[in-house]
């Protein structure tokens, strides 16, 4: 139903609209970055380090009209939840945004080192998966359903499972071939920013199930605990 | 005080009869029923929702009640409990049944002739719309501050005195230990300490609302009810009465009923939403103004009501 003030409606649906098309933005960055590493693409690495300020803006603004509906509608209820989930999910899609940069930064670098054929492809099969869940959960946020969502929290384990697998490859590389380390660091640190796309993707889909049911998302799932000794 | 006549609205505009649709009250269990019609896919999908307060927390407990003005049914089947030491919200458009609860709860509705109350409210384990009740004295226990001030023509001091002297004898000094504390709770004290013989009607209209409060908690009621205390005052007036209700909660129960949704949320303990003479939701606060469990308490309070 629609509000008895229509202004509000479309104040609400104009930050909704803008964080469907920061999604879109988020999710082709995050796309052409394991592009630009998986087939040695560099302009298309340099476009993504581009059209990174592009999501930082989008953030600013979705929050700046957040914050301004939040002050002069005082919204309560599911308006209220969805106001602050747009704060939150900018803020984690602009974090995307920022990792594909760093990645096709990566990308730029690695191309000046060694052709790195079998590597590459686990790195690629990885980032399919990320950009799969992540592309998951926005279309989850665009159609509302919260099954969807919880789909993408409950798989995350598999992204930390495809972390450690690449993780163990590389340090194989490593130690077999010193003249790799250089390439292979660089590829280390593309496995974590994919790996943390992979977590703001299940932020994301914590975010909308508040945002829909009022309920946060705390159940115990399963999570892959195998990198811990290492990684923290 | 023509602001204790029956609401207009609630007046010749009988809702449509509800076929027994009411859930039986049951003490201790929350009562939900199933809507005919819930929107898909909502979380928001109970007809109506009324939780239950630990026994030992209740101070007022309404079971069943229903109110007439004449043949016009202005509440039906209302069970909730208000919980001691609490602040409890009443909310709902305009001829909802609010006001109407709020004044059965001190059977102020005795006042006027073809009014009449069924059902039960249990105050400190008796009911007061038994015959047996002794008005003067439920009403010193039950004090009430109505939408606009009222406050007497006589001086501040008299005001706040007055109700005190109907029920106790107190020596001048004890008096006036009365009349301080109860305007230092009513957050008065320091503006008009040092004109306590001048008339209250010289005070601002926030002034006099307090000194309403300080009048009514001098007589030391247990319940304070309010009916719209700042409908016809300033912003500030009015935080300095939410101030006032937030300090008064410490020692009293408090049942307040407000068009301000924002005061609603900011002031109360549990929020009660009415339409229609019905009570459709009742609820803690914080939960009602952030997870509300029925679509039309939802609609209501994000300002989508029909």
């Amino acid at each position: 139903m629609e509000h008895t003030v229509r202004a509000y409606d479309a104040e609400l649906d104009a930050i909704t609209a803008e964080l469907a098309r920061m999604g879109g933005l988020a999710e082709a960055e995050v796309a052409d970055a394991i592009r630009s590493i998986a087939d040695q693409e560099l302009g298309l690495a340099e476009a993504v380090i581009e059209r990174d300020a592009r999501l930082d803006a989008m953030e600013a603004d979705i929050q700046q009209k957040a914050i301004r509906l939040i002050a002069l509608r005082q919204p309560v209820a599911d308006d209220l939840r969805r106001t602050v989930a747009a704060i939150k999910i900018s803020g984690d899609l602009e974090r995307c945004g920022d990792l594909a940069k760093n990645i096709a930064k990566r990308a730029l670098a690695i191309a000046e080192s060694e052709p790195l054929t079998p590597v590459t492809s686990s790195i690629e099969r990885m980032g399919e998966l990320v950009a799969l869940r992540l592309k998951e959960v926005l279309d989850a946020l665009a159609t509302r359903e919260v099954d969807r969502a919880i789909s993408v929290w409950m798989l995350d384990h598999e992204i930390d499972e495809h972390y450690d697998a690449i993780f163990r490859e590389l340090l194989t590389y490593m130690m077999g071939d010193p003249r790799m380390i250089t390439a292979c660091a660089h590829l280390l640190f593309v496995a974590k920013n994919l790996e943390r796309i992979g977590d703001h993707a299940t932020n994301i889909a914590e975010t909308l199930h508040y945002e829909i049911t009022g309920v946060p998302l705390t159940d115990e799932r399963p999570k892959s605990d195998a990198l811990e000794h290492h990684d923290r | 005080m023509t602001d204790l006549a029956p609401p207009a609205s609630s007046q010749g505009t009988e809702p449509p009869p509800v076929s027994g649709q009411e859930p039986v009250p049951t003490p201790g269990s929350a009562q939900e029923t199933a809507p005919p019609g819930a929107r898909p896919g909502s979380p928001v999908d109970r007809d109506t929702s009324v939780i239950a307060i630990e026994p030992d927390r209740i101070k007022i407990d309404i079971q069943n009640l229903d109110f007439f003005y004449g043949k016009s049914h202005a509440l039906k089947a209302v069970s909730m409990s208000v919980a001691h030491n609490a602040v409890t919200a009443m909310i709902g458009p305009s001829g909802c049944g609010k006001s109407t609860l709020l004044r059965t709860l001190n059977r102020m509705y005795g006042l006027y002739p073809g009014q009449k109350a069924t059902g039960k409210i249990v105050f400190d384990g008796e009911d007061i719309l038994g015959s047996r009740i002794n008005l003067s004295l439920l009403r010193a226990r039950i004090g009430m501050v109505f939408q606009k001030p009222t406050p007497f023509p006589m001086s501040i001091h008299d005001n706040v005195a007055f109700g005190v002297r109907l029920y106790e004898n107190l020596g001048r000094a004890d008096m006036n230990d009365r009349v301080e504390d109860s305007l230092r709770r009513a957050a008065l004290w320091d503006e008009v300490k040092d004109k306590l013989h001048t008339s209250g009607l010289g005070l601002s209209g926030g002034q006099q609302q307090r000194l309403c409060v300080a009048r009514c908690i001098a007589v030391r009621p247990e319940v304070l009810l309010l009916d719209e205390p700042t409908s016809a005052l300033d912003p500030i007036s009015s935080a300095k009465l939410e101030e006032t209700v937030t300090q008064l909660k410490a020692d009293y129960t408090i049942v307040i009923v407000t068009h301000n949704l924002g005061q609603a949320a900011r002031l109360s303990d549990y929020t009660a939403f009415m339409y229609l003479g019905e009570l459709v939701e009742f609820g803690e606060t914080g939960s009602m103004f952030t997870k509300p469990v029925t679509g039309r308490a939802s609609d209501y309070i994000t300002g989508r009501f029909g």
